[in-house]
């Protein structure tokens, strides 16, 4: 906006071309906000975490608990989803509907197996007497880990539905938007992903 | 490894739900308090005569229509309004109880009951934040901003529209509490471990956490639309410093919402996880930890007196630079000051708590950052006085408020200043001292803004200017009121009285309670004067009538549209090259151009916001009340209706050029007749 602010003359009041904000134009701006505003959510858990993180109440603490191996299984499903969201992205740009929808499946397999082991991890540990209210260590840690695993529950959802609307009309200018969108959402989720598994999963192995 | 008694405890909390009505039983009724059951009468019939009328006059179309589904910025803001001014009288009927009760209890229980007066201030404070304050802000917001920035509607039209039935939805869940169980009894921010399962079991807290969650979704995303309409949306040749100063004040206030919301959505869903699910994030056993709570809430809490703060100043600075006939002094200052309250918001939060026992640095540091707030806030206040200076002031009556607000806010900030003081805190933490100070920023401030707003730009969304004698009584009534009611306050805390209390032994004590009820009964006034101003204008409309659409000789581009605005705002984006883009386009001799109009795109209506409002309070009262297959299948509902919105690809009209002429050409007439 700057950079036609100084081309306009000053006595002109009205351009002869009236400025025109295409749909959609605020959209990734606007998603990029609420992006921030669950990054900050996701802030006030990890926190929550720091100062609950040692709180194991006589019960058990990390070193008894997690299983490396399995993290690091789930960590590759969540990383190669990823990129495998990349490929979709990439092949939309080209305009190829039916790559970009295989890709999109894979990388929904990919989630769900993500999902799968974290279901597993979760009730392997409730059956072991170490659920979410043995202790607040264990609260905080369930409540970090599960919110990150809904988001990825509902960006699966989303997924499925735009690949029913990429298939009903195609990979239009408003369907190519809702890709970028939930792209960003994706790539965030793995973000945060590895802020658990270094803060949570590799340092309590270290504590 | 064995399970403790948490897992019996968890069975425990749900063992006496019904299947199908939850914990609800003819008991949640409160037919045992007569005060109670008589308000519910009195609101019933007043409803169903509503109802009645509506129907009668076949207006449930035209509300659906052209309300209740509109995408117009200007109609959701006048929605907004509304509903914080309704708000208003609620949580204003519980501050007279309280002030009742406590000049009436001295030696005898006073008339109401412990487990009611808890519930009323709870219910005060909530409403006044939350339900009044953030309406009206958020209303003004709407209303104001995208006309100020020469743009049609906001970023996210649907949204918008959303974003107000959710803040409707979490209202209608705190009324509902009035009439069916029990609002939290816990003070305005549900500490634990008081509003922990164990020592507050009923369903108050409950009301509270969703009422909040749900309205809470709605302020975040208004924020959110509300940062990307001024990024994106403003008009040719608005660089971000020649940006109205209110827009400048809303910008920041939505940065703070975005910013600070989300934390009170974590902490109030963590809250819910310690009530619902047996967690231990607040408890006193297995490692919880209340304090956190105290520390997360009000790292959300200190950003959210700015959020409602923040629009005001900007408010007055529109309003002293119209009515002084001046351009506002300083207002690069204006705009750094304003960054400074934003940033420094976030490095406040632990002067609510200095009791906490943190020890001298930190309690230092807060006081310390606490007290450099008031300097950018002090830049302000000198700001309107030097644009006061040598400038021709009309008297009017948003003037007036201002003027009322530079002197209370002035006087609120000082003893904001002394609170600011860990050692004085030790001694006035949660006494009357700090709840005459609050009330001393949050009316002076954020009411007296609201109400030289309302004066402001009445006759921009209605065509008319409000009555002025109405508007003086109510003027002098409440701010008369407002010392009488609040600074016996200040002595009280002074003496060591501290807040919420019920009842009273020492006799000396109460001629000062007497005298704050006596300003609550001149309030009372004010607002019955007020109800009173918006009668007697609506009813001469004719002979208030404004044709001009500027009728304060305003400065900005809100003023350079018809009053009401049409639907579009501007028939041609208007294009800025000064600060006060209108009063230089005036100065310039601007011609309003009267041929030549296009088909202009907008978004269409839709009724998926009221749907989406309407399961959200289904979901909210299923959670509330453990109806589980309610919240299920409300949840569900939830989805189904957003999913299905996403379905509807086809969201914008054009507005033939042929009706933007007829509009248009009927505002030439108007003009003419207003020269005439």
């Amino acid at each position: 906006m700057s950079a036609t602010a100084h081309k306009l003359d000053p006595d002109v009041f009205h351009l002869a071309e009236e400025p025109h904000h295409p749909e959609g134009s605020s959209t990734m701006l606007g998603f990029w906000m609420y992006l921030m505003s669950d990054c900050l959510i996701f802030a006030m858990l990890f926190a929550t975490y720091g100062v609950l993180g040692t709180s194991y109440a006589g019960g058990p603490g990390p070193k008894e608990l997690f299983e490396l191996p399995l993290v690091a299984l789930n960590t590759a499903m969540l990383l190669f989803s990823s990129i495998t969201y990349g490929f979709a992205m990439l092949n939309m740009t080209e305009g190829k509907r039916g790559a970009t929808q295989g890709w999109l499946a894979i990388t929904a397999l990919f989630g769900l197996a993500f999902l799968c082991i974290e279901m597993y991890e979760f009730t392997h540990l409730i059956h072991e007497g170490a659920g979410p209210q043995r202790s607040a260590f264990l609260s905080s840690f369930f409540v970090l880990v599960g919110t990150h695993g809904l988001h990825v529950t509902f960006g699966l959802i989303w997924l499925v539905v735009l690949m029913v609307q990429v298939q009903m009309k195609g990979l239009i200018t408003a369907n190519k938007r809702r890709l970028m969108c939930l792209s960003l959402f994706w790539h965030f989720l793995d973000l945060i992903w590895i802020g658990v598994f270094t803060f949570v999963y590799l340092m309590g192995m270290l504590r | 490894m064995t399970t403790p008694a948490s897992t019996t405890a968890a069975t425990g909390i749900f063992s006496s739900v019904n299947p199908f009505l939850g914990r609800f039983t003819l008991e949640s009724l409160p037919l045992h308090e007569p005060i109670v059951v008589a308000t519910f009468v009195v609101v019933a019939l007043g409803g169903a005569a509503l109802l009645a009328a509506l129907t009668y006059f076949k207006l449930w179309g035209y509300l659906w229509k052209e309300w209740f589904t509109t995408v117009d910025h200007k109609r959701i803001g006048i929605m907004y309004m509304i509903l914080g001014i309704i708000m208003l009288l609620r949580g204003f009927s519980d501050a007279i109880m309280m002030r009742l009760q406590q000049a009436m209890a001295f030696g005898n229980e006073g008339y109401l009951n412990a487990h009611h007066y808890d519930q009323v201030f709870t219910a005060h404070g909530v409403i006044m934040i939350f339900f009044v304050a953030m309406p009206i802000v958020t209303g003004l917001m709407n209303y104001v901003v995208p006309l100020q920035i020469g743009a049609r509607d906001v970023s996210f039209p649907f949204l918008n529209n959303f974003s107000f039935w959710m803040t409707a939805a979490g209202a209608a869940i705190v009324m509902m509490s009035l009439f069916v169980g029990e609002f939290a009894q816990t003070g305005w921010l549900a500490m634990p471990p008081l509003s922990g399962i164990s020592a507050s079991p009923g369903v108050g807290v409950d009301y509270y956490i969703w009422s909040l969650q749900i309205a809470g979704v709605g302020t975040l995303l208004s924020g959110i639309n509300l940062i990307a309409t001024i990024v994106k949306m403003r008009a040719p040749g608005m660089t971000m410093m020649k940006m109205p100063i209110f827009c400048w004040t809303a910008l920041c206030t939505n940065i703070l919402i975005v910013a600070a919301f989300p934390v009170l959505t974590a902490v109030l869903a963590l809250l819910s996880l310690d009530r619902y699910a047996e967690t231990a994030f607040f408890t006193n056993t297995l490692g919880g930890n209340p304090m956190m709570y105290v520390n997360l809430i009000w790292i959300w809490g200190h950003p959210e007196v700015y959020i409602l703060i923040l629009p005001m100043f900007g408010v007055f600075s529109e309003v002293t630079s119209t009515f002084s006939g001046k351009r506002l002094f300083g207002y690069t200052s204006m705009v750094y000051a304003t960054l400074v309250i934003t940033v420094l918001a976030y490095l406040v939060w632990l002067h609510h708590f200095f009791t906490m026992g943190s020890g001298a640095s930190v309690n230092s540091f807060f006081g310390i950052t606490t007290m450099i707030i008031s300097i950018p806030t002090g830049a302000k206040i000198f700001n309107w006085l030097f644009t006061m200076y040598r400038g021709q002031i009309r008297f009017e009556l948003p003037m007036m408020w201002t003027i009322a607000f530079m002197i209370t806010f002035t006087l609120g900030g000082m003893t904001g200043v002394l609170l600011a003081v860990p050692p004085a805190d030790f001694v006035l933490h949660n006494s009357l001292f700090l709840i005459a100070h609050f009330h001393n920023v949050i009316i002076g401030g954020v009411l007296f803004g609201a109400f030289a707003a309302i004066n402001y730009w009445w006759p921009k969304a209605f065509g008319f200017k409000l009555n002025q004698f109405w508007g003086k009584v109510s003027f002098w009534f409440w701010v008369i009121g407002f010392y009488f009611a609040f600074m016996p306050l200040y002595v009280l805390g002074l003496m060591g009285v501290t807040r919420r209390l019920r009842t009273f032994d020492d006799p000396s004590l109460q001629i000062w309670f007497l005298i704050a009820a006596f300003g609550a009964a001149l309030i009372a006034i004010g607002i019955a004067a007020m109800l009173m101003q918006f009668y007697v204008s609506v009813r001469d409309r004719e002979k208030l009538r404004d044709l001009t659409g500027d009728p304060w000789n305003g400065r900005t581009l809100e003023w350079a549209t018809s009053s009401p605005p049409p639907d579009y705002n501007f028939a041609f984006t208007p294009v800025v090259h000064d600060n006060d883009a209108w009063a230089d386009m005036k100065a310039r001799h601007y011609q309003r151009p009267l041929t030549g109009y296009a088909d202009i795109h907008m978004p269409s209506n839709t009724g998926a916001g009221i749907v989406l409002g309407a399961l959200s309070v289904a979901f909210g009262v299923g959670m509330i009340w453990y109806v589980w297959w309610l919240a299920a299948l409300a949840f569900v509902g939830i989805l189904a209706v957003g999913i299905g919105h996403t379905f509807n690809y086809k969201r914008d009209f054009h507005i033939p050029a042929a009706h933007v002429t007829e509009v248009e050409d009927a505002r030439s007439t108007q003009l003419a007749g207003a020269v005439a």
